[in-house]
């Protein structure tokens, strides 16, 4: 089966569907042909040289290029003319935005051809590998806070020099998706100080994690959507949140907002009253700007500087910008769905596949967007629009409570402990002592992991808790037949494939990282 | 080898672990952390096998042979994607190690601690079964849940944090009922939970 990878039409697209590393992947482990129109990758760095080096065939005739493949790969939807260069029969796979633009889709339902949009793949663990929605995010999430550093005047990081201290950024980061945390990473490995706000209570643990602190409002009110998404929240909310934003736009030097509401026109979380209260030289970056832009004032594509001096970036081009690696991210998503797809010699649009499903758009003559619910049980919601309090407890207010009960539960502890000394014997004592330092050892351990290591940490931690061998070869010894040693011998059995198969997983996985 | 020997070779496995864990704060000593922790289960193991309470060599050597066999070839097969899949069950075989290990150590007809001592092993038992089941059949739908058998969604089942609750407040009253059982009386009750808590 032949793919085509095509340029993009667009005007300041840079990303290309496919890197020579791609190509060389969809060659020799997928099976396909493929074939790449000259110049495609020349805004990604990439050279028709360097294609054809990884196995790829170069042309220099669009129309070539289109009407002789099977499947074509692109970033953007194509124009409307390009449709025509299709072929009957074959494949698309790029951006759809299917609901944006029902002209394309019924052009591409009279051609027959079978269209998967890449933006359309449902939001399920299983398919993150082919999630591009998640990958373009990440890039621009990282990205908001370089453009946001480049036109800022003072370092991100605090810094006591020799000639004076430079005070640290203070960043706020809105929507605390995939956007949303790479750029609180980002912005935190910079050194800011960074704090982030999401109408989703489930993201808190994650923002956390990368360093940021959540802030919250007093109304217990649940954006949790569909599919991972927030949803439209009630205005008693939406007043608190407005409220929220004001205050902390006084007191942060930098705002990044990622609010979308999938079908809908981004929300407006930073009004013109709260950008006039922001120090000048401030940044805001709004990573909504394609949809309408969450502030007030966003010039959708452009970067403008209001009457008192705060910069508000609205480019839309975020990912483009970083076009080697997203290109290379991209076209991995497009190399794991064609996987999906059954490859070269096993092509199959599986229509019982969720993900399949949940990407195809047309398909044989027919319209297939939007695809029928997924079966999923319906999720239990509990909204409590409790009585009004604009603004929760202030950080400084926040802070003595948290050290109140830490040391009222040290106190519980010493106690409790104290009088398990008095009746427990001294070798269980000896036991808990270690058990005890256990803890607090691998608490601050694993604290210092950083983030890109979890998954091997998951792994590694997971080898050593092999460590129940132990306790099985103590009981191994008795006579064959006894239930004892046979429990035991199975125990050990068990353990030792963990130990090994959890080491041994362990090396592949930071094998991967090494540079 | 005498026993303080055994227990200063426990207690360098304990730093090659916690040595393991700190290596992996940065990617440039990540890798050396996999090995300590390598070496340190080496130790516990062969420390473990040459104590004199240990004497069943035949059998282990069989069984330890297998796993380790299947371990490896389980880790140099996987996918790269398929990882955290491989972690969710392999961690579910610690799990039921730890169940069956459990119900091992009670049902050992060598152990003769009495009074206040076997009270605590008793329940140090019955907690490391309950954990372990709870660990064994989690991890399982974990692995499930990544590799698309199960859908992603939380099974929010109404009124599910009373269920969870209730089935602790039902295994601590089993474990009531397990503690102070003469001989293995208390078998039992430590399976009825074991069912719970799975």
């Amino acid at each position: 089966m032949k793919i085509a990878i095509v340029r993009e039409a667009r005007q300041n697209e840079r990303r290309v569907a496919g890197t020579p590393d791609t190509v060389s992947r969809l060659i020799t482990k997928l099976g396909f042909s493929v074939t790449v129109e000259s110049g495609a990758g020349l805004g990604a760095g990439i050279t028709d040289e360097a294609y054809a080096a990884a196995g790829a065939q170069v042309v220099s005739s669009k129309a070539e290029a289109w009407s002789g493949a099977d499947i074509v790969l692109k970033v953007n939807q194509p124009e409307l003319a390009e449709v025509e260069l299709l072929r009957p029969g074959s494949t698309l796979m790029s951006f759809i935005w299917p609901a944006k633009n029902p002209e394309l889709l019924e052009l591409l339902r009279a051609k027959n051809v079978t269209t998967l949009a890449m933006d359309m793949v449902p939001r399920i663990s299983r398919a993150q590998k082919l999630d591009a929605l998640s990958s373009m995010a990440n890039i621009a999430g990282y990205r908001a806070v370089i453009e946001a550093a480049g036109c800022f005047g003072r370092f991100f990081t605090g810094q006591m020099t020799a000639a004076g201290k430079v005070p640290p950024a203070k960043v706020l980061v809105i929507g605390a998706g995939v956007a949303g945390l790479a750029a609180i990473g980002a912005a935190s490995s910079l050194g800011a100080i960074v704090r982030s706000f999401d109408t989703r209570p489930a993201v808190k643990d994650q923002v956390k994690s990368m360093g940021a602190e959540f802030l919250e409002i007093s109304i217990e009110e649940d954006g949790t959507g569909v599919g991972g998404y927030a949803k439209e929240m009630s205005p008693a909310f939406i007043a608190a949140e407005m409220a929220l934003f004001k205050e902390q736009a006084r007191e942060v030097d930098i705002i990044i907002t990622t609010a979308l509401i999938p079908g809908r026109p981004a929300p407006k979380l930073i009004l013109k009253e709260a950008i006039d209260v922001m120090k000048p030289g401030s940044v805001i970056v709004d990573l909504a700007a394609e949809a309408g832009g969450n502030s007030d004032l966003t010039v959708p594509g452009q970067s403008i500087v209001t009457e008192n001096g705060v910069t508000i970036i609205g480019y839309t081009d975020l990912p483009s910008r970083m076009a080697p690696t997203s290109s290379q991210l991209y076209g991995m998503n497009l190399v794991h769905f064609l996987s999906d797809l059954g490859g070269a010699t096993k092509w199959n649009v599986n229509l019982e596949d969720e993900v399949i499903r949940g990407a195809l758009v047309t398909h044989e003559g027919a319209i297939t967007w939007p695809p029928p619910p997924a079966q999923h049980p319906v999720e239990v919601k509990k909204t409590d629009a409790g009585p009004a309090l604009p603004v929760g407890p202030t950080p400084e207010e926040k802070a003595k409570a948290a050290a109140r009960r830490s040391t009222l539960a040290l106190l519980a502890g010493a106690v409790a402990l104290l009088g398990l000394g008095a009746v427990a014997p001294p070798a269980f004592v000896a036991h808990l002592t270690v058990f005890v330092l256990a803890c607090f050892v691998g608490f601050q351990v694993v604290w210092n992991v950083t983030a890109a290591l979890h998954t091997p940490l998951m792994s590694v931690t997971n080898a050593i808790s092999g460590i129940i061998i132990i306790g099985g070869m103590l009981q191994v010894s008795g006579p064959l037949e006894s239930p004892v040693t046979i429990l035991a011998a199975i125990a050990i059995l068990f353990a030792t494939i963990n130990i090994a198969g959890g080491f041994l997983v362990t090396q592949r996985m930071l094998k991967m990282f090494s540079k | 080898m005498p026993a303080t020997i055994t227990t200063i070779a426990y207690l360098l496995s304990g730093i090659l672990f916690i040595l393991s864990l700190g290596g992996l704060s940065r990617q440039e000593t990540a890798r050396r952390g996999n090995t300590y922790g390598m070496l340190g289960m080496a130790i516990a193991i062969l420390v473990t096998a040459l104590s004199p309470e240990v004497t069943g060599y035949g059998v282990l050597a069989v069984v330890i042979g297998i796993g380790a066999v299947i371990g490896a070839i389980l880790a140099a097969r996987v996918e790269m994607t398929s990882m955290p899949e491989l972690v969710a069950i392999l961690h579910s075989f610690v799990g039921l190690a730890a169940v069956l290990v459990g119900y091992a150590s009670y049902l050992d007809p060598d152990n003769a601690l009495t009074g206040v001592e076997h009270t605590i092993h008793e329940v140090e038992v019955f907690v490391g079964v309950f954990i372990g089941a709870v660990t064994f059949t989690g991890s399982v739908v974990a692995f499930g849940k990544l590799r698309g058998m199960i859908g992603s969604k939380a099974l929010a089942l109404p009124g599910r944090n009373l269920w969870n609750v209730g089935m602790i407040l039902v295994s601590a009253y089993f474990g009531y009922e397990f503690v102070g059982q003469p001989d293995h009386g208390g078998l039992l009750s430590l399976g009825i939970m074991t069912a719970i808590a799975s």
